[in-house]
C-alpha cells in the first residue's frame, strides 16, 4: 500500500465522560449567569477575562502540561473533550484558547525554566493570551519568506518589521513569533528563522487593527521599532525555526474546532425544522450529521495517536481539510435547507442572524492556520508524490 | 504430528510477516489451507499460557489483537494468492472463482460469524469485519460477505448454517418477507446479492407471531437473475409460499432495521477497503505515467486531487471501523448511538465511493475506462455495494427524522456520546 493512513477507532475512556458532564453543568451556569449566550456565534468579540479565569480555576487550562508548571497532567483525549465542549456553547475562549492549544506546548519544548516557571503557571490560571505572529504583509502560506529581523545586540535582539493577520494582538499579552536571524542559504530556505517569545503591550510595538468583511475587528497588523527582547527569550534554536514548527502541526490542525464553527447553523435548522420534517430537510439533515459525526471520529483518532506520543502529521492535515471545507459549506447547505422552513418557526430569526454570520465567516476557514492548498501538499508529500 | 508442525511453521510465518513485514502473500503458498477452526483450537490453551518456542515467537501482548490478525491476514494470503485483480481481469471464463471459494471455504472464512457449535468456525465480529475490509480492498466478486452476514442471521436464531454459498433476504430495507400461518414464506426481495450463485438463502421474515429467521433452499425460490454496475449478481428472489428448511423466532429485539444495519456495515467496510485500493493504484500509476514531459504526480493540480482521494479514503476507512467497532462491542442495535455509527458509515462511504472513484479515474484518464484495466473492478463495486441493504439516501432520510424527533438540543450529545 502505498499510504498507511490510520484512523483507529478511539473510544474516549470513560474519564471524560465525568469530565463532559461536569464541562456541561459549568457552562449551563455560565450561560444562565449570562456570560456568555450560546446563540450569539461572534464569541471573537466578547472578551470576558473572568470567563478565562473561572475556566483556569476549574483546571482544565494547561491540562496535559506537567504539575510543577500549574498543569494538570491529565490526558490528550480529556482536554479533548473539554475544547468540543466550549466550542459547541459558544464559550468565550479567545483570551486563554491560543496559550491552551500551541503557545504553551511551545514554551514547554523550548523556553528556559525559569521563563516556564514565570508564564506556564499564568495560562494555566487563564490570566494570559497569547497571539501568533506568522505572516507578514508579503509572507503568509510561503512562511519561510519572513523578513522582519532580529538584530543581535547587548544582551539580546532588536525587532524591526510587520507581522499581520495577527488575532487577538489588540488583546495579547504575549505572542510567539519567528524573526529572520540570518538569511536563507542556498541549500535550505528555511534557514535563517527563529522563534522568539515576545511581551506585547510594550514601546516599540504598536497594534493597528483590520476590519474583516464580517464586521469584527479580530485580526491586526503588529509593527515593530527597534523592539527588544531578551536573550533568554528566544525559543530553540538559533536560525532553527523550521525544524521547530512541523510537530506543532498536528496539535493544530485536527483538533474540534477545525469542524465546529459553524456548527451551530445546524443546530438551530433543526430546531426549525421541528420534530417532523419534510424528506428533503430530514435527507439534509442526515447527511450532516454523518458527515460530522465521521469527522469527529477521525478528528478524535488523531487525538488518540498524539495521546500514543505519534506524530500523525498526514492524518491532522486530512482531518483539517475535510474538516474546513466542510464547516466552510456547511451554513450554505443549512441556508439551502432552510428555504422551505415554515415563516413562523419559532426560531426564524436566530436561524437567519446566524446564518448571515456563518456565510460571512466561511470564506476564512479554509485559509487560516494552514490553506487547503498548503494541506493538500503536505498529504501529497505523505502520499510520495513530492 | 503433522499437524503440529504445521501449526508451528503458520506461527512462525506469521510472526516473521509481523516482524519484518513480509508481504504475507509471499510465503509458505499452503499454509493458508490451514482453517481457521482448527487454528482457533490450537491457538487457546497457548494464549492462556506460552507454551514453548512457537508460541512465544507469535504471540506477544494482546491475545486478542494478536488473533484478529491471524484471520485477516489468512484472507489477505488466500485473496492475494487466488483473487489477483490482474488475473481475473484477463480470465474471461471465470476460472478462479471454485479455487477461491474453495481455498476460503477450506479456511472456514464464509463462515466466520458462525460459532462452532453451529457449524461455523466461531470467529469473532471484530475478526470477520478484518476479512471484510480486506475483501473489500481485493474487490472480492464471490458471495463471501454475503455467506458470512446469512451465517451470522442464522445463528442469531440458533440455526445450523450449511455447507456453501449463501445470500440473505430481505436486502433491501424497503422490502418484506412475510411468515404465513402454514409456516410458509411469501414475499419478494430485490437486489439480493449473489442469490444466483446460493445454494441457500437466509431470510428474516415477519409473522403475526413475531419477527423469524429462516433457512430456505435457493431451489425452492423463483430467481431473477440482474446484474450490478460490476456484473455481479444481483437478484430478485420471489417467496411463493415457500417451505423453509428450518425457521426459529429471532431473539428479543432483533428486527430487519439489525440486518439491514449489519449488512450496511458490511459494504461500508468493503468500499473503504476498495478505496484503499484506488488509492493505492491511483498513486502508483501517476509515478508511472509521463504527460507534457513529467511525470504526472509532480503535476500539483493531479497532487491535489490524490491529496482529496486520501481524504475520501481515510474517511470511509474512519466510518466503516468506527462502526464496526461500535457492533463489536454492543449487545443490540436499538441505540440511536448505534444506529447513528452504522448509517453514518453507510451514508459516508457511498459519498465516498462517488466523489473517490471519480478521482481515481480521472487520474488513470482513458486507460482507466478500459475493461483491461482493473481500475473498474473497485470502482463499479464501490458505487453497486452503496444500493445494497439501503442507500445513503435512505438512511439519511432515516437519521435526518431521528435527530428531528430528538431534538436540536439532542443533537451534539448524541454525536459525542462515543
Amino acid at each position: 500500500m502505498t499510504a498507511a493512513l490510520r484512523f483507529d477507532p478511539i473510544r474516549l475512556p470513560s474519564e471524560c465522560e465525568q469530565l463532559r458532564k461536569e464541562v456541561r453543568a459549568f457552562l449551563a451556569d455560565e450561560i444562565a449567569a449570562g456570560t456568555f449566550s450560546p446563540f450569539k456565534p461572534n464569541r471573537e468579540d466578547t472578551d470576558v477575562p473572568e470567563f478565562s479565569r473561572k475556566v483556569g480555576a476549574r483546571g482544565w487550562l494547561g491540562m496535559t502540561w506537567p504539575k510543577k508548571y500549574g498543569g494538570h497532567e491529565r490526558s490528550f483525549l480529556e482536554r479533548y473533550v473539554v475544547t468540543e465542549e466550549m466550542r459547541v456553547a459558544n464559550a468565550p475562549t479567545r483570551r486563554f484558547f491560543v496559550a491552551d492549544r500551541q503557545s504553551g506546548p511551545v514554551l514547554l519544548k523550548y523556553a528556559p525554566e525559569h521563563v516556564k516557571m514565570d508564564i506556564l503557571p499564568r495560562i494555566c490560571r487563564g490570566e494570559l493570551c497569547f497571539a501568533i505572529g506568522m505572516s507578514e504583509p508579503n509572507s503568509g502560506s510561503d512562511l519561510f519568506a519572513a523578513k522582519t529581523r532580529a538584530t543581535k545586540t547587548d544582551g539580546g535582539y532588536l525587532i524591526n518589521g510587520t507581522k499581520i493577520w495577527t488575532s487577538s494582538a489588540h488583546v495579547a499579552d504575549y505572542m510567539i513569533a519567528i524573526f529572520r536571524t540570518s538569511q536563507p542559504t542556498k541549500e535550505n530556505r528555511r534557514h535563517g528563522l527563529t522563534q522568539f517569545l515576545v511581551k506585547m503591550k510594550q514601546p516599540g510595538i504598536q497594534v493597528n487593527p483590520i476590519g474583516q468583511i464580517t464586521g469584527q475587528f479580530e485580526f491586526n497588523e503588529v509593527v515593530f521599532s527597534d523592539y527588544f527582547v531578551p536573550d533568554d527569550h528566544v525559543l530553540g534554536e538559533i536560525d532553527g525555526a523550521w525544524k521547530q514548527a512541523t510537530s506543532e502541526l498536528a496539535y493544530e490542525r485536527s483538533g474540534p474546532e477545525r469542524f465546529l464553527e459553524t456548527y451551530y447553523v445546524l443546530t438551530e435548522l433543526v430546531r426549525a425544522v421541528g420534530s417532523k420534517p419534510d424528506t428533503r430537510s430530514a435527507e439534509g439533515i442526515g447527511r450532516l450529521v454523518a458527515q460530522l459525526h465521521t469527522m469527529r471520529r477521525m478528528s478524535v483518532s488523531v487525538a488518540g495517536m498524539l495521546q500514543a506520543g505519534k506524530e500523525p502529521v498526514v492524518e491532522a492535515s486530512i482531518v483539517k481539510d475535510i474538516g474546513t471545507v466542510w464547516e466552510q459549506q456547511l451554513p450554505h447547505r443549512v441556508r439551502d435547507l432552510a428555504a422551505f422552513v415554515e415563516e413562523d418557526a419559532g426560531n426564524r430569526e436566530t436561524l437567519e442572524r446566524q446564518l448571515s454570520f456563518a456565510i460571512k465567516t466561511a470564506p476564512k476557514l479554509t485559509i487560516q492556520g494552514g490553506t487547503t492548498e498548503v494541506l493538500r501538499g503536505i498529504i501529497a508529500r505523505g502520499l510520495g508524490l513530492r | 504430528m503433522a499437524e503440529s508442525l504445521m501449526t508451528e511453521l503458520l506461527m512462525e510465518w506469521l510472526a516473521a510477516c509481523r516482524h519484518h513485514r513480509v508481504p504475507c502473500g509471499q510465503r509458505l503458498s499452503s499454509l493458508w489451507l490451514f482453517p481457521i477452526i482448527e487454528r482457533r483450537k490450537k491457538l487457546a490453551p497457548c494464549s492462556g499460557v506460552i507454551a514453548g518456542r512457537t508460541c512465544a515467537n507469535a504471540i506477544s501482548g494482546n491475545a486478542v489483537a494478536e488473533s484478529d490478525n491471524i484471520v485477516v491476514e489468512t484472507a489477505e494470503k488466500i485473496f492475494a494468492d487466488l483473487a489477483d485483480a490482474q488475473t481475473i481481469n484477463h480470465d474471461k471464463k471465470g476460472g478462479w472463482k471454485a479455487p477461491l471459494w474453495r481455498a476460503l471455504t477450506e479456511a472456514g472464512l464464509p463462515l466466520s460469524w458462525v460459532p462452532e457449535d453451529c457449524g461455523g468456525s466461531g470467529a469473532s465480529l471484530a475478526e470477520g469485519f478484518g476479512v471484510l475490509g480486506a475483501a473489500g480492498r481485493f474487490a472480492i466478486a464471490v458471495p463471501l460477505a454475503e455467506t458470512m452476514l446469512a451465517g451470522w442471521l442464522l445463528a442469531q436464531a440458533k440455526i445450523t448454517s450449511p455447507d456453501g454459498e449463501m445470500s440473505v433476504a430481505p436486502a433491501s430495507p424497503k422490502d418484506r418477507i412475510t411468515l404465513n400461518g402454514d409456516g410458509t414464506l411469501s414475499g419478494r426481495a430485490r437486489g439480493v446479492p449473489f442469490a444466483k450463485a446460493a445454494r441457500h438463502i437466509a431470510v428474516l421474515a415477519s409473522g403475526n407471531g413475531g419477527v423469524s429467521i429462516a433457512l430456505v433452499d435457493a431451489a425452492r425460490v423463483r430467481i431473477e437473475a440482474g446484474l450490478n454496475l460490476a456484473n455481479d449478481h444481483s437478484d430478485t428472489v420471489t417467496f411463493d409460499k415457500v417451505e423453509p428448511a428450518a425457521i426459529q423466532p429471532a431473539p428479543k429485539g432483533f428486527d430487519q432495521t439489525a440486518l439491514m444495519l449489519m449488512g450496511g456495515v458490511t459494504r461500508s467496510l468493503q468500499i473503504a477497503g476498495a478505496l484503499e485500493s484506488m488509492l493505492d493504484i491511483s498513486v502508483r500509476y501517476s509515478n508511472e505515467r509521463v504527460a507534457f514531459e513529467k511525470k504526472i504526480s509532480k503535476f500539483q493540480a493531479v497532487q491535489h486531487n490524490l491529496a482529496r482521494l486520501a481524504g475520501e479514503s481515510a474517511a470511509a476507512l474512519a466510518a466503516a471501523t468506527s462502526a464496526a467497532d461500535t457492533l463489536a462491542n454492543s449487545s443490540a442495535f436499538d441505540s440511536d448511538a448505534v444506529f447513528l455509527e452504522a448509517v453514518a458509515a453507510k451514508i459516508r462511504c457511498s459519498e465516498a465511493a462517488e466523489k473517490g472513484g471519480a478521482i481515481a479515474h480521472q487520474v488513470h484518464g482513458a486507460i482507466g475506462f478500459t475493461i483491461e484495466h482493473i481500475l473498474h473492478r473497485y470502482s463499479l463495486r464501490a458505487l453497486s455495494w452503496r444500493d445494497d441493504f439501503g442507500s445513503e439516501s435512505y438512511w439519511a432520510v432515516e437519521l435526518g427524522k431521528r435527530v428531528a424527533a430528538r431534538g436540536a438540543d439532542e443533537l451534539w450529545p448524541l454525536v459525542a456520546s462515543r
